[in-house]
């Protein structure tokens, strides 16, 4: 059985900490766990905030299809937890979570990664700037790297 | 006329049409989703801002991301949306 994504699109925080546990308590057969934390930055003190705009329904529904489908390419995870906030977040807190948990490193990280490259160019999710001398900057434009990057895993 | 569909509207596409969503009768005609874009970028000036680029416009059908040479068929729900900018 493929693991069962544990997907979560939240205005609130998370705490990073009881999420990982979460992913091997009372488990004997996990050995590694892999997460990714994604965090807001100030843009070399530019940012007072960015703010995140989500397409409620389709966010959980387009990130549930992407961990669903790094469960069938690595058959091996025992959990996959994606968490991803909506809103205003100022630099230094946290926009996402991707933890993974398997017997061995390897599927962990393999699995974390593809879920970020998917997630940035799949989940429905947009960046707008508020800039810390007031007003804001527009909407922060896609990029191509991130198109290649989820490229790589086409097989 | 077809039956109602909803349409919804995010991030800069949103702000250039200067509505978040709406219901609306779509003509028999949209064989496609790049003939609904087409069709949308006519419905006046802020639809035509919105929409200049139709190439730089996701859409998803019911939830659902599609490219624009695919088949409209009738969808209950249709977002029209920037690239994406997430994680």
């Amino acid at each position: 059985m493929p693991a069962v994504p544990d997907v979560r699109v939240q205005a609130d925080d998370f705490d990073v900490g009881a999420e990982i546990e979460r992913l091997h308590a009372g488990r004997r057969d996990v050995g590694a766990v892999a997460s990714f934390l994604g965090l807001c930055r100030d843009e070399g003190g530019r940012l007072a905030a960015l703010e995140l705009e989500h397409y409620p329904g389709m966010a959980e529904a387009e990130i549930g299809r992407v961990a669903a489908e790094a469960a069938l390419r690595w058959p091996d995870l025992t959990a996959v937890t994606v968490i991803h906030r909506f809103g205003r977040i100022a630099p230094g807190g946290r926009i996402v979570l991707v933890a993974t948990a398997s017997p061995h490193r390897g599927s962990a990280f393999a699995a974390a990664e593809f879920l970020m490259d998917f997630l940035k160019t799949r989940a429905p999710f947009w960046k707008k700037e508020h800039l810390a001398e007031g007003g804001d900057a527009g909407w922060v434009a896609a990029k191509s790297a991130d198109d290649e990057q989820a490229g790589r895993w086409r097989r | 006329m077809t039956a109602p569909v909803r349409l919804v509207y995010f991030a800069w596409v949103r702000e250039r049409i200067g509505f978040a969503d709406e219901t609306v009768e779509l003509p028999e005609h949209l064989g496609t989703v790049g003939d609904l874009v087409a069709w949308l970028a006519g419905r006046g000036d802020n639809f035509a801002y919105a929409l200049e680029q139709p190439a730089a416009i996701r859409v998803a059908l019911d939830q659902m991301h599609v490219a624009h040479d695919e088949p409209l068929g009738s969808p209950r729900e249709i977002a029209l949306f920037p690239p994406m900018t997430g994680g």
